[in-house]
């Protein structure tokens, strides 16, 4: 087994956890907000779920990239290249990059924007729409390194 | 840290909804009479109409509480710098009551950190060691105090400074900006009522310096310097202090400086309002949900005396919602 392989797979390995972890704290702290919003009024359940799960797509998107990159290194079908080169594999880390460090980010500051976000929607249940858009504008950035990551896999392996 | 109150600051955040409003407050000020008040704040949830209004005061503050325990049992400490003041009330009314015949129901107040039944027990008997340390000296000195000089005023003073001293570490103790800026806010307004009644009395600068806490925001050397020279000194002194808006309010009567001192503390927390982490919302609740519940102790006593509602209206504290 060679060593190209080793961090190719690590790249899609990191893309995965790390998105999830931020993901995962992120609609955490979201939660614990949307819980306390809705023992007092439930009738907020709808709104604030949709807040709170707003920082899980980064979750998602890490997952994409190890799915994308696990398929194009050939884990995924059993043709993968034990001999992949050390720099090729170097290459794919460095495709997982955006990702890895991008997303969960994204995903903790998405989190703690939909806490204040839920504040907002407590006190004034008809700002639901404005209230989506301030989380929503931190997911750009989580959109732009998912894309980033996703074009720098797909161009490494056209190499 | 901050992480660790989202559930609480997002529970507190509704329960905001059912403040008493600046609205409210004007539909209670123009209400005919006590009973319509009563009928408006049975609406809003306060009590309900067989209740008497000292009675619904003290269900409202219980439900604060109550609400506050709930969110978070495990840090009630933090709160204690809230129901210190309670703990001095009830040292002093022990040291008092240790130095009379007799018992005297209805002194104590119910909401302190510490029991007050104990209290009483402990300063009766002079054995202080069920008292904690900070009061233990406190105690003792304004109970030999009492006894030896018969200065009722005296022993207010020794108790009232250690109660100011008590609210300011506490508050500092906290490492809550908002709990500081309150322990701060608490003291330095302490110290200067106690300038302004010192002047009035012409108590000289010896008495000061043993009534006056030290704190941040005021000089106490030069307080007791200029309480001990007369109102105007003071005014002249807090003019170039932060709290330099107060001396209008002190000039004109004690009724607006008190509104004054309940109007600072509120703009002190209202920045709590939009803010979605930490214990502050939390403590800032507590402090509107007190500053409500005085403001309709106002209203009612007022409505009750059949007071002008232009002069009631001038008594009214600003509310945080």
């Amino acid at each position: 087994m060679s060593l190209g392989l080793f961090f190719a797979l690590t790249g899609a390995a990191l893309a995965a956890a790390t998105s999830g972890l931020g993901s995962a704290r992120g609609v955490g702290i979201a939660g614990q907000a949307a819980a306390g919003s809705c023992t007092d009024n439930p009738d907020l359940f709808s709104k604030v779920l949709i807040l709170q799960l707003l920082p899980g797509t980064q979750g998602i998107y890490g997952l994409l990239i190890a799915f994308i990159c696990l398929s194009q290194i050939g884990l995924l079908g059993g043709s993968a290249d034990p001999n992949m080169s050390l720099s090729t594999g170097l290459l794919y880390l460095a495709a997982c990059v955006p990702v890895i460090i991008v997303e969960p980010i994204s995903a903790i500051n998405q989190g703690r924007t939909s806490v204040a976000s839920i504040a907002m929607v407590t006190k004034k249940q008809e700002t639901f729409g404005k209230s989506m858009i301030f989380p929503a504008m931190v997911e750009t950035y989580a959109i732009l390194a998912l894309l980033i990551s996703i074009l720098a896999i797909f161009g490494v392996a056209r190499l | 840290m901050a992480e660790q109150y989202i559930y609480a600051v997002a529970r507190v955040r509704s329960r905001e909804l059912s403040l008493l409003n600046e609205s409210v407050i004007g539909q209670l000020c123009a209400a005919s009479g006590e009973e319509d008040c009563l009928r408006i704040l049975n609406e809003k949830g306060w009590g309900n109409p067989d209740l008497p209004s000292e009675e619904m005061f003290r269900e409202e503050e219980k439900k604060t509480w109550a609400f506050i325990r709930e969110l978070v049992p495990d840090q009630m400490q933090i709160f204690d710098v809230f129901r210190l003041t309670a703990d001095y009330h009830n040292l002093k009314a022990a040291v008092k009551e240790s130095c009379i015949d007799g018992t005297h129901p209805g002194i104590y107040q119910e909401d302190g950190t510490l029991d007050a039944g104990v209290m009483e027990t402990a300063v009766a008997e002079s054995d202080y060691e069920a008292l904690p340390k900070s009061m233990r000296a406190v105690a003792q000195e304004a109970k030999e105090t009492l006894l030896q000089t018969r200065d009722g005023q005296l022993c207010d003073a020794i108790i009232d400074r250690a109660a100011l001293e008590a609210v300011r570490e506490a508050g500092a103790k906290t490492g809550e900006k908002l709990l500081q800026d309150y322990g701060e806010l608490i003291c330095a307004t302490g110290d200067i009522r106690i300038a302004v009644r010192s002047a009035k009395c012409g108590k000289d600068r010896q008495f000061l310096m043993k009534a006056l806490a030290p704190c941040e925001t005021l000089d106490i050397e030069l307080l007791a310097d200029a309480a001990s020279s007369g109102m105007d000194a003071v005014c002249a002194y807090l003019d170039h202090t932060v709290y330099a808006d107060a001396v209008d309010e002190l000039k004109a009567s004690v009724a607006s400086f008190e509104r004054w001192c309940d109007n600072r503390m509120i703009e002190t927390i209202r920045p709590q309002i939009h803010n979605p982490f930490g214990i502050g919302p939390v403590a800032a609740y507590i402090l509107a949900r007190e500053n409500e519940i005085r403001t309709v102790r106002i209203i009612l006593a007022a409505k009750r005396n059949s007071l002008p509602e232009e002069m009631l209206r001038e008594r009214v504290r600003a509310m945080y919602v």
